[in-house]
């Protein structure tokens, strides 16, 4: 029988309604796991046991009075450490937020705790989300738990290590420019991006407001179904939240998945690994062979896209992060003699590299002679690249990708910001055109390393996405590998 | 690869409020150098005619009732100060 730290929402709240398992026991089985495999994984940069084991008391009695609240009620869901929850603390990793505790809840926590979801700690990432690999975090890299000594992917690595480990039973990323697909590939997980405004920000620690999307890591899309439809809808807390439909993703598997599938030349050239490719190309065929119509399309401005997005998340970036000055909350230099420099020490000695680079470069689009130059100029670019996607659709219902060129590689190994940068390749172009798009297991490498297929969809057709990533994985038994820990 | 001409790191860091250290200095410099000979391809699309887009959907302003309600306590507010005083957050002399 799997271990229950490696069940599945859908396996585990059968149990629970069953009363084969209670909330409580679930809770402390995954914190006896999370205490031994944490000081491997480093997934966590907090969890309040008490905190989580009396949320678990509250939903066996909501149960046990007959009001239990749904398939979420009871479940373990982990939150990376850039979600708000009143009373705990938010670090986003970086030193100058090491001791922030929220005032207030996100709105998905909000949606969480109104679905009886137990919230079991805040998840190491890269500080503000910034990074493809974990290792940007202050608090120490987390590390992929089919090896410990490689990446979990990034920014939201803790997210999907700490699910990978057996150390909570789902959890939610963010994902800027693949924050979410690339950690999920890179950990044999389901991860979903949903479109730009399904999902409330409210809460969310911002890196580039226009590109951030909240979103959640399952071990199937069956679960990915089940969190995404307990944390989507219109939150007037955010001007850009959608009215849109949030229909029953999870009942929505069952039904047709759309048939005719795209596969953008521009994403199967140099630079992506031969066994990734491989892979992909199995997936392919399995489409194919299920009566697809699978055909080659083009998006054009795709070697634009990476160009594009570090122009405008850095700009975003460098206005957004203006606020943490050492003045209202977070790190205040000692050193400082006056009120300019108390900003820039207080900032200097609270960010980290990563994010110091990315502030300087933002600076320099939006400065003065240089807006025009780069930032005017990339908004314009992200025009024809959001074009090109929509031409696609109009041929196609969904896109088919690798999600990442490489798989996990050793932490150390990409000291060269340009090179890691490099890595999102395949996911940032969904994330300027505001599209859904999930990362699916899709096979291993010979090492033993996972390998992830990218599905991308059309606005708010989540459903449709998730029913064509269900029908590959119920012929597969890539999800039910479990690294050997 | 050397960053360009005009990317003056110590104005950049003026401007941004960061206090970075001559190592500092010399290292962004040159790493930002190469991101931005790549991020110099973008000079090559044709953009005649195009509209910038700033969000992939259109987005509206938000209003919000004016109606008091309440808001954070004193404590809560002051909960992350990293000095305060009298109920005040404190901070550094801004006047001679």
């Amino acid at each position: 029988m799997v271990p229950l730290h490696f069940q599945t929402i859908a396996e585990l709240s059968g149990r629970l309604e069953r009363r084969e398992l209670s909330a409580v026991e679930l809770t402390q089985a995954l914190i006896a796991r999370t205490k031994a495999v944490e000081p491997r994984v480093h997934a966590f940069n907090s969890l309040d046991e008490t905190d989580a084991l009396a949320q678990a008391v509250a939903s066996d009695a909501r149960r046990a009075a007959g009001q239990s609240r749904g398939p979420l009620d009871g479940i373990p869901v982990g939150l990376k450490d850039v979600i708000a929850v009143t009373g705990q603390p938010l670090t986003a990793s970086s030193k100058i937020l090491q001791n922030f505790v929220s005032p207030y809840d996100a709105t998905v926590t909000r949606n969480l705790k109104n679905a009886g979801a137990v919230l079991f700690g805040r998840l190491n990432c890269d500080e503000f989300a910034m990074g493809s690999s974990n290792e940007n975090s202050a608090f120490g890299p987390a590390a992929n738990p089919w090896d410990t000594t490689r990446v979990p992917g990034g920014s939201s690595g803790g997210s999907a290590a700490a699910l990978a480990a057996g150390e909570v039973i789902a959890s939610l990323g963010s994902d800027t420019g693949g924050s979410i697909r690339q950690p999920a590939a890179l950990c044999g997980l389901v991860g979903l991006k949903p479109t730009y405004g399904l999902v409330s920000r409210y809460g969310l620690v911002a890196y580039a407001s226009s590109l951030d999307q909240i979103g959640p890591f399952g071990r199937t899309t069956e679960d990915v179904a089940l969190v995404l439809r307990a944390i989507a809808g219109h939150d007037p807390l955010d001007s850009t939240s959608f009215k849109a439909d949030v229909p029953d993703y999870r009942a929505a598997l069952a039904g047709p998945a759309p048939r005719r599938i795209g596969i953008p030349k521009e994403y199967f050239g140099e630079g992506l690994d031969p066994e990734i490719g491989a892979a992909v190309e199995a997936a392919v065929k399995f489409y194919r062979d299920r009566g697809c119509e699978v055909k080659e399309v083009s998006l054009p401005h795709t070697q634009y896209c990476l160009d594009a997005y570090y122009v405008i998340a850095t700009a975003e970036a460098s206005s957004n992060l203006a606020r943490f000055d050492g003045v209202r909350y977070g790190h205040r230099s000692k050193a400082a003699t006056d009120a300019i420099d108390l900003y820039a020490k207080s900032r200097a000695e609270g960010f980290g590299a990563e994010v110091k680079r990315r502030i300087i470069l933002g600076t320099y689009v939006l400065s003065s002679g240089y807006y025009d130059a780069y930032y005017l100029r990339a908004q314009k670019v992200r025009t024809l690249i959001r074009q090109d996607f929509l031409k696609a659709f109009a041929e196609v219902d969904t896109l088919l990708t690798p999600t990442s060129p490489v798989p996990a590689f050793k932490i150390g190994e990409k000291a060269d910001p340009l090179a890691m940068y490099l890595l999102d390749i395949y996911t940032i172009g969904v994330n300027l055109a505001g599209l859904p798009a999930a990362s699916v297991p899709c096979g291993f490498t010979s090492g033993g390393l996972p390998i992830g297929l990218q599905l991308i969809g059309q606005p708010f057709k989540e459903a449709d996405l998730l029913a064509l990533a269900h029908t590959y994985e119920q012929a597969q038994e890539w999800s039910r590998r479990t690294p050997n820990l | 690869m050397s960053a360009p001409q005009d990317f003056n790191v110590d104005y950049l860091a003026q401007l941004a409020r960061l206090a970075l250290t001559p190592e500092e200095k010399a290292r962004f410099a040159a790493q930002l150098g190469d991101v931005l000979h790549h991020i110099e391809q973008l000079a090559k699309v044709d953009v005649t005619g195009v509209e910038p887009t700033a969000h992939a959907f259109p987005i509206e302003n938000v209003w919000d009732a004016d109606v008091p309600r309440p808001g954070l306590s004193v404590a809560d507010a002051l909960r992350n100060a990293p000095a305060q005083r009298e109920n005040m957050i404190s901070v550094p002399k801004v006047v001679e």
